[in-house]
This record gives C-alpha cells, structure tokens and sequence, in this order.
C-alpha cells in the first residue's frame, strides 16, 4: 500500500507544471474566440481542436500520471484503446450520417421546405 | 506445448506455503477503476458523436451564437481546473499523512465543484426559460444531453467526496481511505479531461 | 413530460401514474393460461423450498454468495430458464406463419403477436446468450488462471443480480401491462413516444439498461482480474485459450456496452423527456439511432461467439489429446476480430442509402473478418488432424459447432456484399443466417461447455444417453427449422410477417415449424439430461480429471473448494495442468489459512432496489422511483462504511477439505 502511494500521485512540481501548461492551454482557445484575432474560420477550429487535444494529454500525463510503467503498461493500453475506439465511433459516425445525409435527405433542401412550410402557415395564420 | 528446459522444476508450491500474503496480488482497484473511467470515456463519446452529428439541426431554433456566452465558460472552464489542483494538492497532502491538510484541500475542491455546478444549472435554467430547452432541437437535445450527462457525473463526484470526507474524518488516512481517495482522484480529474472536450468542442468552434 | 402522446397526463394517478386495471390483461386466453401454469409452477417450488426449508441454505450460500463459482453457476441457471422463456415464444412464432397463409390470419393477433418477436429477440440475447457466456466466463475463467477469486467478488455478485433485475423485469411486462413491438433492436420513429405510447416499450429500455448496467460491471470486473489475478509465473501467452477469448470478449463488452447504454438513454429522454435526437421533426434523426445500436450491436455478436471459441480450442485441444494447433495464431485471430469487429458495424444498414463509398468499405472489413474466423476453423480442424479424437459427449457439440457455424459464417459472408445485402436485407434469409451463427455457434458452443464443466462443477458426468439424445435433437431440428427459412428468404419473404398472402410459403413454414418441434425435443432431453444425472450422480461420479484435460482449472478439487487452490501455483508454460500431470505433482501438505472476501446482501438488495426504480419509471409513478433511486443512492454509501469485508479460512479447514484428494 506504502509503495503504491508514493508513485503514482506524483509530486507538488508536476502538480504545478501540469496546471501552467493546462492553464496555457486552456487560455489560447478562449483568447481565439473571444479576442480580436485575425485566422480565418477553419484556422481557428484547427488551433482549438488540436490544443484540446494537447491538454488532454497533459492532463492524462500529469494529472492521471498515465505511463508506460503504471500497472505493467495496461493503463496506457487501455487508453490508447479507448482512444481507437473513440475515433471509430466519431469519424465513423460523422462519415456514416453524413454520406447519408448527402444522398438521402440533402441538408440545404430540407431547410428549404421547413422554411416553405413555415412561410405557407404564417400566410394561412 | 513442450517448452525447451521442460525438465526443471516447474512449479514449487512447496515452498510457497510460507507466504500468500507476502507476495499477495497489488490491489486490481486502481486498473478495474481506470477501465470503468475509459468505457465512461465511451459513453462520453457516443455523445459527442451525436453532438458532432445532429449539431447543426437547429429545426429553425437557436444557434450556439445566439446562445453561447465564451467568457461563462470560461469561469466554468477555470474552476474545474482549479478543482483538479486542489485535488491533487490534497493528494499531495495525504501522501504526507496529514489528515486535516488533505480535508482541507478536499473541501476547497468540493466548493470549486459545487461552483461549477451552481454554473451549469443556471445556464440550464436560463436555456430553457429563454425557450431554449432540449425540446427546441436536435441540436439543444444533443447539447443538454452531452453537458447533462458531465454535470451528473460531477454532482456524482461530489457525493462522493463528501461521503469519502466523513470516512477520512472518523477513520484517518487507512490504507483503505487512501485507496479510494486515489480512486475518486482518478474520477474528478477524468471529468476535468472531458470537460477540455466539452468546452472545446461543444462551445468553442461553434462560435467561431 | 411525453404526456401529450397516448395517454392524456391528467388521468394519471398520482399514486399508480398510468397504471390502471385496464393494463391487466384477463382478456387475453393464453396470458392468462401462461400465468395460471407460472403461478402454479410458482406455488409448487415455494411449497416445496419451504417443506424442505431451503430458504436459509439458498439465501447464505447462493443470494449473497460472491464466490465466482456460485455466480457462474446461477447465470447459467438464469439462462437455461429464460432460454424456455424465449423458446416458447419461438414455438408461437413458427405455430402462428405455419398457419397463417393464404388469407387465413392464425390465432395470434398483430398486436401480441409484435410481442412476441420482440421479447423473443431481447430474450434470447440479453437474459440467455449473455448470462450464458457470462456464466462460463465467470466459473471457468478464474479457475484456468489459478485464481482464489474474481478482482472484484462483491461487484460480481451485484453484476448478477443486476442481470436477474433486468430479466425479472421484461417477465413482468407479460402479465402487468405489455411488451414493445418494435422489433429487437427498437429503432425509432416506431419505438418513439408518438408511434408506442403504451408502458411495453418502456420495459424494453430500463429492463436492458438495468441489465446493462450488470454486463458492463462484469466486463471490467473480469478484465482487472486476468490483469492482476493471474498465478505466479503465468505470462499472457501462457494463458488458456478460454482466457485469451474471455480477455477479447470482456474488452469488446466495457468498450461496447457504453455504447448501448448512451443510445437507449437518449430513447429514454426522447420517450420520457421530450427530447429531440431520433424523431422525426425538430431535426432529430432516426437513423442516427440505428448508426449508434449497431456500433454496439456488431461487438454484440462478438461478445456471444469468441468465449464460445474459446470454449472449443479447449474441448478440441482436450479431445484430441494435444495442444491447441497455432495457439499464437489462435490467440492474434482473437485480437483482430476484437479490433474488427469495431469497423463492420454498417453491414446491417447497407439499405439506409450511405451510398456506395460507404457500402464498399463496410462490405470488404466484413469480408475481411471472416478471415480470423477462419484461421481458427482450420486451427481446430489441425488439432484434430492426426489426434486421437475421442468422440465423448461435449467433442459431439464440437463437430456438430464446427459444421453449422461453418455454414453460418458462409452465409453471412454472402450477406456482406451489398447488392446481395439488398436483395436479402430483413428477409427470412438473414433470420436463418443470424440463428445459423447463434444456435450453430452460441448455444452448441455453451451446452459443449456445459457438459465438459459440468464434472468439474459438480463431481459427476453428464448421462450419456440423453446428452446424445439432445445434441441429435438439436442439431437436426436446428436444419429442419432454419433451411427452410433460408429458401423462403430467397424467395423474398420478409421477416415480422404476421400472414402473408401467397399460399404456396406455406409448406415450408409448416416444415420449419416441425423443425422447432424437434429442437424442442432437443431442449427436453438436455433438461431430462440434468435430471436424471443429478439422479445419479453417485454412479456418474468421475473424480477431478474425467476427461484427460490439459488446463489448470482441472488442477484442484471437483467441485472445487470455496478457496479454488490450497496454495498458489506457480506457472511455468501453458497446459499447466498437463506439466504437473508429467511431473506427478501434488499440493503440499502444509497448509496456511486463507484470506477470503465476506458475503454481502448488499448487491441483491440494491438489485432489488433497482427493479422497483425500472418498474416505477415504466408506469411513471414518480414518486417510488425517486425513493428507489434515494434508496439506492443510500444503500451504496452505507456499504462504502462497511470496512470489514474479508476473513480467514483456518488452515484447519483448509486440510479438512483438501483431504478428499486433489489430482485424480
């Protein structure tokens, strides 16, 4: 039990480059959106999307000490699988709906008719 | 499968009388508890899936740039992380033996989450008094179940920790209270990871 | 609250919510008849546990058990009860299409009839497949390994428990109120409040999320413990086959069933909350359900079959006197399809018009993933090859699993290839392939195991006799009942069909229902099976290696004691069973007491707490499902106070026990 405690909650160092680094990163992507920054569009995303991304990995670092020699490695095999499966069930998902959404039910259509439809009853009312 | 050497002695239960405890098992607690946190990951995901799918069916409602505030977030934002480093300054303060630092500490974390969650629940209240509730859209059912769902788990977390508050408080810090301290640690740092997600993905990039 | 739909709100009672008498179905001749024979069967079994007083010994030793032995045992018991549950609903199914042709509508009506495929589906998976290979897991698993216990004993018992909830639950919708009839996988809009307003959908989704909630527990459960429970000196490739797939199965369920659970939580809110995600208007979308149940539903399947290889690496490999052909192999195949099986989700929705980019890729990752199934048919036929088979009971079900899921497999492998699909999709064509796979693969596997077990469990073999007599039963009434079904779905006749129109389907339904009448034979014989070797079970009696096995469960006593092994074992190689036989090895006599975890009622009561929470939600009586869910909320915290949960077997008792001899 001793032992256990000791290394896996890490130290008061870690605790505080963790929180800077989460902190960073936690400020750029707000600055992006609510700052006057000259990115286009997509630039931006790209920017939010990937930092978030970074700080999950440093709160799985320093935060959850997630490595490669917690319990015999499986914690981080269990995270990278989670991961895998993860990106599975979003791009495979979004890939899926979307390709249907295309053939089936063509999004810009369809708000065509909603608004058709909503100009008729506000005609009729 | 005959192995090369098969003929060494294989197994010597013999001498092993002596001690099932000495090398007893280390507690499958902190892995059984981290697979449990990445299928709750899973559960996270599907929603986000579903939030990455049906985001974009206002049904003629809302839109997240009428709806969203940035710098809300951002306070909610700020204490889940003040949260986890208080948390893990009372982790600190356990692995001292210092019941009353790591209480302390404990607490400081149980009232940034009762902030945060003060937070969420007026922004729900105000969603759905402005008629911006779950049933307005596929996109307000996908937003309302995917936050809900990471509120729910944070209202879980603090039960939790005022539960595990008490036990520390009557029993110390035994090797079982330790245990689950870590463990309920793993819990509210994982929401703090989803919530990067969250605050990322669900409110950011829709308000650029 | 979805009261605008069906039912107007104000007629609920504050008291009961929408329960009336009305819901209590005395009109309808067969529920009464079924709930006279199960009230009665009922009554009998309470007389005799009371005249025999067996209340005590089953509560103490079976209810609040967390032994992984009695666990498995009562999963299996569970299974083998619903599985006559849903049998009869399949013996209605097949009375109902043999006579309901040409204008003739047959005796049961639409509305009980959608019942009763419905229930049949979610049976047949949740409350017999799953309990079934969770039964074996869990007996089984621990054992191979060399180990006292599962990681988490008290969860295990709860994860039990919570199964039976879930299964109590869809039995009562039989007789308070009704049942969904949406199909098994309840896709919406049908399954939504505007298209099923009454309580039987709602017992669909608290009864499987219930249920869920135990399956994924047991998932995790079973991981940590091949993770940290193993016997000194057993390395991953040193573990049993059946290990290795319980390893596959477990991580296939904790990264799955999530997956599930969030996809009926949003029905949920969209039945009970008025949310938006799969409706039709306010820009929900139905088919977004379909995407999400079945990147559950494929692993599903999965979960079923891969315990079930499992099951026949270690009967071949037994049977055939040698080690399993290509373990390696064996055990990489296992590891793809668990990847694999994650990426073929969309062959069940070829039809919903993704398009042919989409239809492409999910078309050849299926295909590609009969190539691992494959790899181990030919790794059990090279076991076989040049071993002295000897054809006992359990190596029957093998061959007979070897033929039919072979068949099974090829069918579905035509399935895969979209413009097939779309012939094919939702016919009978697709019923036969999927029972194909499920009855040829699932439950020849799981009986396999039951009677290569079964002496492990309980000290005696399975009768000869009428162990043959099932399998024959089984195995032919399988081809009788489903052929037919395949040639029908060619045929284009769609599955669901309450009547049909033309005639000339007739004989075949009529051959199918004669085959589900030998299968029930089949099912007779494997109950009259168990009878009559419990009977005599001083005559089948076999010591602890009836079967020359080779694996590491066969090591202790039969059935084993509470503790498993005297002492630990230390492992060198796999087949650690057949090392120590070579080395004439035996346990030392000098024994030490042994650290045990207590038994709780803690996880029969929350279970119990939880079932009245499904039932309270089904009808909306509010108030009793906030008091459940309080209760339950409370009962959990009270059981975190409870510090003392372990206590000591005295060496003593151990020696006692360990007198009546270990290795045969």
């Amino acid at each position: 039990m001793a032992e256990h405690t000791e290394h896996s909650h890490g130290t008061m160092a870690s605790l505080m480059i963790g929180f800077a680094l989460a902190a960073i990163l936690t400020i750029i992507p707000f600055y992006l959106v609510m700052g006057e920054v000259d990115m286009t569009a997509n630039a931006k995303i790209g920017w939010i999307m990937g930092l978030g991304a970074v700080q999950i990995i440093v709160h799985l670092v320093f935060f959850l000490h997630v490595n490669k020699n917690v319990e015999e490695g499986w914690t981080l095999t269990a995270t990278i699988f989670s991961v895998v499966i993860l990106g599975i069930v979003l791009a495979g998902s979004m890939w899926v709906m979307h390709n249907m959404n295309e053939n089936m039910m063509p999004a810009h259509e369809m708000e065509q008719q909603i608004e058709q439809m909503r100009s008729l009853q506000s005609q009729e009312g | 499968m005959i192995e090369p050497g098969a003929d060494r002695p294989m197994h010597h239960a013999r001498e092993a009388h002596a001690h099932e405890t000495e090398h007893q098992h280390h507690s499958p607690t902190p892995i059984g508890f981290w697979i449990y946190l990445m299928s709750d990951c899973i559960i996270f995901g599907t929603l986000f899936a579903t939030y990455a799918v049906l985001g974009y069916s206002y049904a003629g409602g809302p839109s997240p740039a009428d709806l969203f505030e940035p710098s809300f977030v951002a306070w909610e934002t700020g204490l889940l992380l003040f949260s986890s480093i208080t948390f893990g300054l009372a982790m600190l303060q356990a692995d001292k033996r210092n019941v009353n630092g790591a209480l302390m500490w404990l607490s400081v974390t149980a009232a940034f989450g009762l902030g945060f969650i003060a937070m969420e629940i007026y922004e729900f209240n105000h969603l759905i008094h402005i008629g911006a509730g779950p049933d307005r859209s596929a996109f307000l059912s996908a937003f309302f179940a995917l936050v809900g769902t990471h509120g729910l788990h944070v209202t879980g977390g603090l039960i939790w920790l005022f539960t595990l508050m008490v036990q520390i408080k009557t029993h110390g810090l035994t090797p079982a209270n330790n245990q689950r301290l870590g463990t309920l640690s793993m819990f509210w740092h994982f929401l703090d990871l989803v919530w990067i997600g969250v605050f990322s993905f669900v409110y950011l990039v829709r308000l650029v | 609250m979805a009261s605008e739909h069906g039912q107007p709100a104000d007629t609920f009672s504050p008291i009961f919510g929408r329960f009336t008498l009305d819901w209590i179905p005395i009109h309808e001749p067969i529920l009464i008849g079924t709930f006279a024979g199960v009230a009665l069967g009922g009554l009998l079994f309470l007389a005799l546990m009371t005249y025999f007083k067996l209340w005590g010994p089953l509560w103490s030793k079976w209810v609040v058990s967390i032994d992984h032995k009695k666990i498995g045992i009562m999963y299996m018991v569970l299974g083998f009860i619903m599985m006559v549950r849903g049998f009869a609903d399949a013996l209605m199914m097949r009375a109902q299409q043999a006579v309901a042709a040409g204008g003739s509508e047959g005796w049961l009506p639409p509305h009980h009839y959608d019942q009763v495929f419905t229930a049949h589906g979610v049976i047949m998976i949740f409350f017999v497949a799953m309990p079934f290979v969770t039964g074996v897991m869990n007996y089984v698993m621990p054992l191979q390994i060399g180990a006292r216990d599962v990681a988490f004993p008290f969860l295990n018992n709860f994860s039990f428990w919570m199964t039976v909830s879930g299964a109590l639950l869809i039995n009562v919708s039989l007789f308070v109120g009704e049942f969904a009839r949406v199909g098994w996988l309840a896709f919406p809009p049908l399954s939504g409040s505007s298209y099923s307003t009454g309580p039987g959908m709602d017992y669909y989704l608290w009864a499987l999320q219930i249920a869920g909630v135990g399956t994924t527990l047991s998932g995790i459960n079973l991981i940590a413990t091949i993770f940290k429970m193993r016997a000194p000196g057993m390395k991953l490739f040193d573990m049993p086959i059946f290990t290795w797939t319980a390893l596959v199965t477990n991580v296939l369920i904790v990264a799955a069933f999530p997956v599930l659970t969030a996809t009926l939580a949003m029905l949920t809110l969209d039945r009970y909350m008025d949310f938006r995600f799969f409706t039709n208007d306010f820009g929900g979308n139905a088919m977004m359900y379909v995407n999400l149940i079945w990147i559950w539903g494929h692993p599903e399947v999965y979960i079923l079959i891969i315990p079930c290889f499992g099951i026949i690496s270690e009967i071949v490999s037994t049977f055939s006197g040698k080690p399993i052909f290509g373990y390696r192999t064996m055990v990489w195949a296992t590891a793809c399809i668990m990847v694999l099986s994650f990426v073929v989700w969309l062959h069940h929705f070829f039809t919903m018009g993704s398009g042919a980019s989409v239809n492409t890729f999910f078309g050849i990752t299926t295909m590609i993933i009969a190539v691992p199934t494959g790899v181990k048919i030919f790794n059990w036929l090279f076991t076989m090859y040049k071993g002295r088979v000897r054809l006992e009971l359990p190596m029957l079900w093998v061959i007979g699993f070897l033929v039919t899921f072979t068949i099974g497999g090829m069918t579905g492998v035509m399935l895969a290839i979209p413009p097939v699909d779309f012939q094919l999709h939702n016919t009978l064509f697709l019923i036969a392939h999927f029972h194909n796979v499920i009855i040829g693969g699932v439950v020849f596997a799981i009986i396999a195991g039951v009677v290569y077990w079964w002496p492990k469990a309980f000290g005696f073999k399975l009768d000869e006799k009428w162990g043959r007599q099932a399998f024959w039963g089984w195995f032919i009434g399988f081809y009788v009942a489903f052929m037919p079904l395949y040639a029908l779905g060619l045929m284009g006749v769609t599955r669901r069909m309450n009547m049909y129109p033309d005639a000339g389907w007739q004989p075949y339904f009529i051959v199918a229902a004669i085959g589900a009448l030998i299968i029930l034979y089949g099912i007779a014989c494997t109950f009259i099976c168990f009878f009559v070797s419990i009977l005599n079970r001083k005559e089948l009696a076999c010591g602890g290696d009836p079967w020359d096995a080779r694996t590491l469960e066969w090591a202790t006593q039969s059935p084993p004691a509470p503790y498993n092994f005297p002492q630990e074992i230390h492992v060198v190689g796999r087949e650690a069973f057949w090392q120590m036989k070579k080395e004439k090895y035996a346990f030392s006599t000098e024994y030490t007491s042994i650290h045990m975890p207590k038994s709780t009622a803690t996880g029969v009561v929350l279970s119990a707490l939880a079932f009245i929470f499904g039932f309270a939600m089904v009808w909306y009586i509010w108030w009793l499902a906030i008091v459940m869910l309080v209760a339950m909320i409370g009962v959990g915290i009270a059981h975190t106070f409870n510090y003392n949960r372990d206590y000591y077997i005295p060496a003593d008792e151990v020696r006692q026990s360990e007198a009546k001899g270990t290795l045969a």
